[in-house]
C-alpha cells in the first residue's frame, strides 16, 4: 500500500473509474433513449418573441442574421445567444433547475426533468450552482422583449434594487436597438421553458406589468412566419406594448 | 505496511544540484503575481454586488467575467503555480532524486503560465465554458492535458526509479494526484463538451467541481502538509497508520461524491444518495489526517508563538477541521433546501480553497522564501500583519457568508421577494467587501516583504531547517522520510 505501481492503479486508475461508473456512467444509462436535439430540430418553429424582434429592429435584425429563414435565423440567435450567457458568466448568478424542495417549485413552476435538457444548447447543462438573479428555465415569456431591452441595458433603471451589471455592448452605438449580442441572448431567454406552459402554474413570480401579456405558448403562431414576421400579429394583443415601445424610444 | 525508513543516499557527484531552487523560487513568483490579479477580481466583483462597479461600460472588464477570472487564477494560476514549487523542493528530497529534466522544468513552467495566460485573455474575450472551475475556453483545454502529462514525465520520474521500498506519504497523495488531474480534467471538460448532453453530462460537471479540489488541490496540499509540518516542528508524524486511513480513505470515497454539486437537479435520485452518503463518509474519514495533525502539533504549542509557518499550517488544519464538520451536514437534503444557491456555499468554498490550501502554501512561502533568496525575512511586523490582516479577513468573509447564505436560504424558502432579499444582503455583501480589502491588505504586506527580503535582506539566512543536508546539497543528499 506504499508502493508507487499499487497506489497509481488502485487509487489512481481504479478507484476514478469506479466512481466514474457509479456517478457518471450508471445515471447516463438511465437516459439513453433520449435523443438529444440539435438546435436546427428546436429552431424549427420559433418563438413569438423572436418574430417581435424581426419586427420591432428590422435593420438591426437583417444585420445580426443575414437574408436567411425564420428558421435559420433563430438557430443562430440561439448559439449565439448561448455563447454569450456562458461567456458573460450568466450561469453563475442565474440558475436553470427548478429542484422538488425549497419551494423552488411554488417560485418557478414545476421541477425540473431530464427530457428538457437533452439539447446541444445544454453540453454541457447550464444548472448552476448560484442564484443572485431568479432561475432562468421557464423565463421565457415572462417579461416582454421591451423589457428585456431596457434590463440588459441598465438592470436597475428597471429593478433600482437589481445587482446585475449593464450590458452597453449588446447595443448599437445610439444604446437604444440591440445589436447581434443583443437580439440573440433576448432571443436565447425568451426561447428557455418554452417548451412548457408554466406561467400559471407559478403563485408568485409573475411580474404585474405583464399582466395583460398571455403565456408565451399559446400565442404561437400556427404556421412558419412569413419573411415579414408578421404572421399572426394582426390579432395578436401583444402588438399593442411593442407600438408603445417604439414611441417611447422616440 | 512498513515504517518509512530514511532513503538510501545515493551520492553521485553531479554538477547538478538535487533540487532546483531556481524553479521552485519562479514557480512561486508566478504563483503569487497570478494571486495578486485573482484577489483583486474578486474584490471587484464584490463591488458589483454593492451596485459600485469602478469600470462601466467595458466589455472585457464585465463583471461576470471576472468571477470567472477569479475562480480559474485562484486554481490553476495560484494554487498549480504554488503545488509545482512545493513539488520541485519536495520530490527530490523525498526520492534522493532529480526530476526529469531542467530543460522540461523550464517547459512547463512556460506551459502551465502560458495555458493561464491563455485562459486568463479568453475569459476577458468571452469565450468561457460552460464548466464550473475549468471555464478555460475550449480551445485551450487540450493544452492542458499536454501540461498534465509533462508533469507526470517529471515528477513520475523520480517517485518510479527510487530506491525507496516504501514511499513516505506525501508521495502517495503525489503518486495519485497527478494521474487524477489529467482524468478529471478530460473527464470534466471533454464528455460534456462534445459527446452527452444534459442529465447524462450534469454528473461529470458535478464530478468535475469537485474532483478538481478533492483530487488535485486536496492531495497536494496534504502531501505538503505531511511533508513541511514534521520538518517545522522537527519530530516525526504522530500516526503512520492514521495517514494510511487517510490517504486511502480519500482516494476511495472522493471521487465517488461530485454529484452532492447538483442535489435536487433531475439526476437521478440513487446518484444524489450516493453522493451523500460517500460525502459524509468521507468526512468521517478525513478527520483522520486532522488528528493526526493536532496529534503532531501537540507538544509544540510555543512554536505558535515563535514560528509563523507554523501558524499558517495550524489555522489551515483548524479551518479543515471546520470544513470537514460542516461539510458532513450540509451535503444533507436537510440542509441543502436551504443553503444551496446561497452565499453559504461560497463562505465554504473560500474556506476551502483560500483558508486551508492555500494558508498552507502561505506558510510554506514564509518558510520557504528565506532559502530561496538567501537572506533572512526582511520584517518581521510585516509577517505577523500578513498573517492577522488575511486571517482576520478569512474568518470575517466566511462568517458573513455563512449567516448572509441562511438567511438568504430561508427567505427564499418562504417565498419572499428577491428584491427584499438582495436588500437584506446588501449589509452582508459590503461588509464581505470589507474582510476582501482585509485580506488584500495581508496578502501585500506578504508581497512587500519578499520583495524587500529578495532585494535587500540584510541578514544571511541561516538553514537549519535542513542543515545537515545543506551542506552536502550537491552531493545529492535527500532527507527521505522524516
Amino acid at each position: 500500500m506504499e508502493r508507487f505501481s499499487f497506489i497509481f492503479l488502485v487509487a489512481g486508475i481504479l478507484f476514478f473509474v469506479l466512481a466514474f461508473a457509479v456517478s457518471g456512467w450508471i445515471p447516463m444509462l438511465t437516459v439513453q433513449h433520449l435523443e438529444v436535439r440539435t438546435v436546427e430540430q428546436m429552431a424549427e418553429q420559433p418563438p413569438l418573441e423572436f418574430a417581435e424582434l424581426k419586427a420591432d429592429y428590422p435593420e438591426a435584425f437583417a444585420k445580426a442574421y443575414g437574408d436567411v429563414s425564420d428558421s435559420q435565423a433563430f438557430a443562430d440567435a440561439l448559439r449565439t445567444g448561448h455563447k454569450t450567457y456562458i461567456g458573460e458568466a450568466c450561469w453563475h448568478c442565474h440558475s436553470q433547475q427548478i429542484r422538488p424542495w425549497g419551494n423552488d417549485e411554488a417560485r418557478y413552476g414545476r421541477k425540473s426533468f431530464p427530457e428538457e435538457y437533452h439539447n446541444e444548447l445544454n453540453m454541457p447543462p447550464l444548472w448552476g450552482t448560484r442564484r443572485i438573479g431568479p432561475d432562468l428555465i421557464r423565463r421565457g415569456g415572462k417579461q416582454s422583449n421591451d423589457w428585456h431591452v431596457a434590463h440588459f441595458y441598465n438592470p436597475p433603471d428597471v429593478n433600482p434594487v437589481s445587482v446585475m451589471p449593464s450590458y452597453p455592448w449588446f447595443f448599437e452605438e445610439d444604446g437604444l436597438t440591440p445589436n447581434k449580442k443583443g437580439l440573440s441572448i433576448i432571443a436565447y431567454v425568451q426561447w428557455l421553458g418554452s417548451w412548457i406552459p408554466t406561467v400559471d402554474e407559478t403563485i408568485y413570480e409573475v411580474p404585474f406589468i405583464e399582466e395583460t401579456y398571455p403565456p408565451a405558448v399559446l400565442n404561437r403562431p400556427s404556421r412558419p412566419l412569413d419573411s415579414e414576421g408578421t404572421e399572426g400579429t394582426d390579432e395578436n394583443p401583444t402588438d399593442t406594448p411593442t407600438e408603445d415601445g417604439d414611441d417611447f424610444w422616440e | 505496511m512498513s515504517e518509512p525508513q530514511s532513503s538510501a543516499l545515493s551520492t553521485t557527484a553531479a554538477e547538478a544540484p538535487l533540487v532546483r531552487r531556481d524553479l521552485v523560487k519562479w514557480h512561486v513568483i508566478a504563483g503569487v503575481s497570478w494571486l495578486a490579479i485573482a484577489l483583486f477580481a474578486g474584490l471587484f466583483y464584490s463591488l458589483q454586488l454593492l451596485q459600485s462597479w469602478p469600470l462601466p461600460k467595458i466589455a472585457v472588464l464585465s463583471p461576470g467575467r471576472i468571477r470567472l477570472i477569479h475562480t480559474n487564477l485562484i486554481a490553476f494560476g495560484f494554487l498549480t503555480n504554488a503545488f509545482l514549487a512545493m513539488l520541485y523542493w519536495t520530490v527530490p528530497r523525498l526520492t534522493g532524486l532529480r526530476v526529469a529534466s531542467k530543460k522540461l522544468g523550464w517547459l512547463i513552467y512556460a506551459a502551465w503560465n502560458g495555458i493561464i495566460l491563455a485562459t486568463w485573455v479568453g475569459l476577458h474575450l468571452g469565450e468561457a465554458q460552460a464548466v464550473e472551475w475549468g471555464e478555460t475556453p475550449v480551445w485551450v483545454d487540450p493544452l492542458v492535458v499536454v501540461g498534465a502529462i509533462l508533469v507526470w514525465i517529471q515528477f513520475y520520474t523520480p517517485i518510479v526509479k527510487t530506491k525507496e521500498k516504501a514511499l513516505y506519504v506525501t508521495l502517495w497523495y503525489f503518486s495519485a494526484g497527478f494521474v487524477w488531474l489529467g482524468l478529471t480534467y478530460i473527464m470534466g471538460n471533454f464528455f460534456p463538451e462534445y459527446l452527452v448532453a444534459g442529465n447524462a453530462a450534469g454528473p461529470l460537471l458535478g464530478l468535475y467541481i469537485h474532483d478538481l479540489v478533492g483530487l488535485w488541490v486536496t492531495p497536494m496540499g496534504w502531501g505538503m502538509m505531511y511533508f513541511f509540518v514534521p520538518i517545522l516542528l522537527k519530530k516525526p508524524i504522530w500516526s503512520h497508520a492514521l495517514s494510511l486511513v487517510g490517504f486511502w480513505g480519500l482516494a476511495f470515497f472522493y471521487p465517488l461524491q461530485g454529484v452532492h454539486h447538483f442535489l435536487g437537479s433531475p439526476i437521478p435520485m440513487f446518484a444524489q444518495y450516493s453522493a451523500v452518503v460517500s460525502t459524509i463518509a468521507v468526512e468521517i474519514v478525513v478527520t483522520t489526517v486532522v488528528i493526526n495533525f493536532f496529534m503532531t502539533w501537540k507538544g509544540s504549542e510555543a512554536t505558535l508563538k515563535t514560528s509563523i509557518p507554523i501558524r499558517w499550517f495550524f489555522l489551515g488544519a483548524l479551518n479543515y477541521a471546520i470544513t470537514c464538520f460542516q461539510c458532513a451536514f450540509q451535503v444533507t437534503l436537510t440542509f441543502q433546501q436551504v443553503i444551496h444557491f446561497t452565499d453559504w456555499v461560497v463562505g465554504h468554498a473560500h474556506l476551502v480553497m483560500f483558508g486551508v490550501f492555500s494558508f498552507w502554501i502561505f506558510g510554506m512561502i514564509e518558510h520557504l522564501w528565506p532559502k530561496l533568496t538567501g537572506h533572512n525575512w526582511r520584517s518581521e511586523s510585516l509577517r505577523r500583519w500578513s498573517f492577522w490582516l488575511t486571517a482576520l479577513g478569512l474568518w470575517g468573509m466566511f462568517l458573513t457568508l455563512t449567516v448572509s447564505g441562511l438567511i438568504e436560504g430561508f427567505m427564499s424558502m418562504n417565498l419572499v421577494p428577491r428584491e427584499t432579499i438582495l436588500q437584506t444582503m446588501t449589509p452582508f455583501w459590503l461588509v464581505r467587501t470589507i474582510t476582501g480589502i482585509s485580506i488584500i491588505s495581508g496578502f501585500a504586506c506578504l508581497v512587500v516583504n519578499m520583495v524587500l527580503t529578495a532585494r535587500a535582506g540584510r541578514i544571511a539566512h541561516i538553514d537549519t531547517d535542513y542543515s545537515p543536508y545543506e551542506d552536502v546539497e550537491q552531493g545529492e543528499v535527500a532527507i527521505g522520510a522524516v
